[in-house]
């Protein structure tokens, strides 16, 4: 299965505004950019030469702040109401 | 809601807030219970056991009324390779009979019916509203700063449940950030699956279930493990993994996830089943190093906020519950004193080092580091073992001396007879 398609059973409430701010030239310089690889949403990806942050997608997990090799993610909860909704969980 | 004071503010209604939240209102206490999400679960994941104790302790015989999914009869835990596996199980007549042990729960349908006990007693729960700091008078903590307009609240004693991620513990300098070798990331699947093919599938009876570990094949050589938990109508399947190593070797835990679904044991027990959600969650595995100070002048951690969970044993949301109940406690007593400074909120550390919870996690404090150092545990040896019990079972007219020499072999050039005994001494000591 697709990582798409399980992305797609979920209930998301977007907010406007990113919650998730990476500093982007840290990215820039990281070696190995280990978010694009172990973020379960993949939610940060590169096209071309530009960083995309798909928060949109957001699990909510805290592995990109944590992650980071720069410690570099200003990550926040989105505001109340928003976000991902487990049906389950 | 801006300037209201309460008698306690609770951040977070998981099980260690809820609990916390349901004790302090049965006491009579003003209390509000803070969930960011839309309702309690929704942002919530666990793998997914819930131990009966100390769950009854706030309500009894609670398995009659609550959304729990199964009682577990048996726990298994399979050994595996790339295409085999020896597989351990436990049963016993004493698990299927009450009061059971444990239970599979899903949390977006446990959590609600938890707070609603909270609500009842008299709790005041605030849903859809993000916590945002701690707010502090001369180094005290007053309140808390809310997402919601006007929102300061205030009280004497704030009690932080707020989850693994712990933002305003952070914030406020009362926990450091956690280091990537301190959490596991899984990620999880609820597969459906009607109930009778479950029991078929599994061997239960109906309303049995069963919880399987899986280790070794599943984690690629990562410190991590998998699981598959029987719900009552759908399977909970999942694997986690030290969030250090997978940055360290660029994994996906999606990847990792879809490997361990293909594997020829765990594919004959989701056939048919159909994934409903896909969920993703940090575990604190730190152990007893990465306890934070649990306390401070008007304010107390409780739960995966404080980094309580036992890895070894698989225990999260009984050492959250607990740490709720006595965090609540600690609360009543310095009420009864009138002083909800450090000095007497420092009987929440004493409560917890007397119960199984800091007991528990003192006596592991090497096992977080032992298997960082020795992450052959969960590869090599998995490997070796299958690999031999393939080798006795396989009849092929070798003459069994020969067999064993040649085994002997090919375990001691993967590991040294001083490789075994040193790992011998350490899994002593990380675990005697």
């Amino acid at each position: 299965m697709r990582l798409e398609e399980k992305l797609y059973l979920l209930k998301f409430n977007p907010d406007r505004e990113t919650h998730l701010r990476p500093r982007e030239e840290d990215c820039r310089r990281c070696p190995d950019r280990p978010c694009t690889h172990f973020c379960p949403a993949q939610v940060y990806r590169w096209e071309e030469d530009k960083l995309v942050v798909s928060y949109e997608n957001c699990l909510e997990c805290g592995s990109c702040r944590v992650g980071c090799r720069f410690g570099s993610v200003d990550w926040r909860f989105p505001r109340g109401g928003f976000g991902v909704s487990y049906r389950f969980g | 809601m801006s300037g209201d004071s309460f008698d306690a503010i609770v951040v977070g209604a998981g099980p260690a807030g809820t609990a916390a939240a349901f004790l302090l209102a049965k006491e009579g206490w003003e209390v509000i219970l803070l969930e960011r999400g839309d309702y309690p679960g929704a942002k919530n994941v666990m793998g997914g056991i819930l131990y009966r104790s100390p769950m009854e302790d706030l309500i009894p015989s609670f398995w009659h009324e609550a959304p729990v999914e199964r009682y577990i009869s048996e726990q298994r835990v399979w050994i595996l390779s790339s295409d085999s596996g020896l597989c351990l199980d436990y049963k016993s007549d004493k698990l299927s009979k009450e009061p059971y042990n444990a239970f599979t729960i899903l949390r977006a349908k446990f959590d609600p019916w938890f707070a609603g006990k909270a609500e009842e007693a008299g709790a005041i729960l605030v849903a859809k509203t993000v916590a945002e700091e701690l707010l502090m008078e001369e180094g005290k903590v007053v309140g808390v700063r809310t997402g919601r307009e006007e929102g300061d609240i205030f009280a004497p004693v704030v009690i932080l449940a707020e989850g693994v991620n712990a933002v305003l513990a952070r914030k406020a300098g009362l926990r450091p950030e956690i280091r990537p070798h301190e959490v596991a990331l899984a990620v999880k699947e609820v597969i459906s699956l009607p109930a009778e093919k479950i029991e078929d599938r599994f061997n239960l009876e109906a309303g049995e279930g069963t919880a399987i570990e899986l280790i070794g094949h599943p984690t690629r050589g990562q410190v991590g493990m998998g699981f598959i938990y029987t719900n009552r109508e759908s399977l909970s399947v999942g694997v986690g993994v030290l969030l250090s190593d997978l940055a360290d070797a660029g994994l996906s835990p999606h990847d990792l996830m879809e490997g361990m679904k293909s594997h020829p044991l765990v594919r004959r027990l989701l056939e048919g089943g159909e994934t409903v959600e896909y969920s993703a969650h940090l575990i604190p595995e730190g152990g007893w190093k990465a306890i934070p100070a649990l306390y401070a002048d008007g304010v107390m951690i409780a739960g995966d906020a404080a980094m309580l969970v036992n890895n070894l044993h698989r225990e999260g949301s009984n050492l959250a519950l607990a740490s709720g109940i006595l965090a609540a406690r600690t609360a009543l007593k310095a009420k009864e004193v009138g002083d909800f400074s450090a000095r007497t909120l420092k009987g929440y550390r004493d409560f917890l080092e007397e119960s199984f919870v800091l007991r528990d996690l003192r006596k592991y404090r090497h096992f977080s580091d032992f298997l960082l150092r020795r992450r052959h545990f969960l590869s090599l040896y998995p490997e070796m073992i299958t690999q031999a019990v393939q080798d006795v079972l396989w009849v092929d007219s070798t003459p069994k001396e020969e067999k064993f020499r040649s085994m002997r072999k090919k375990f001691l050039q993967k590991r040294s007879l001083w490789g075994l005994a040193s790992d011998l001494w350490q899994i002593w000591r990380a675990l005697g």
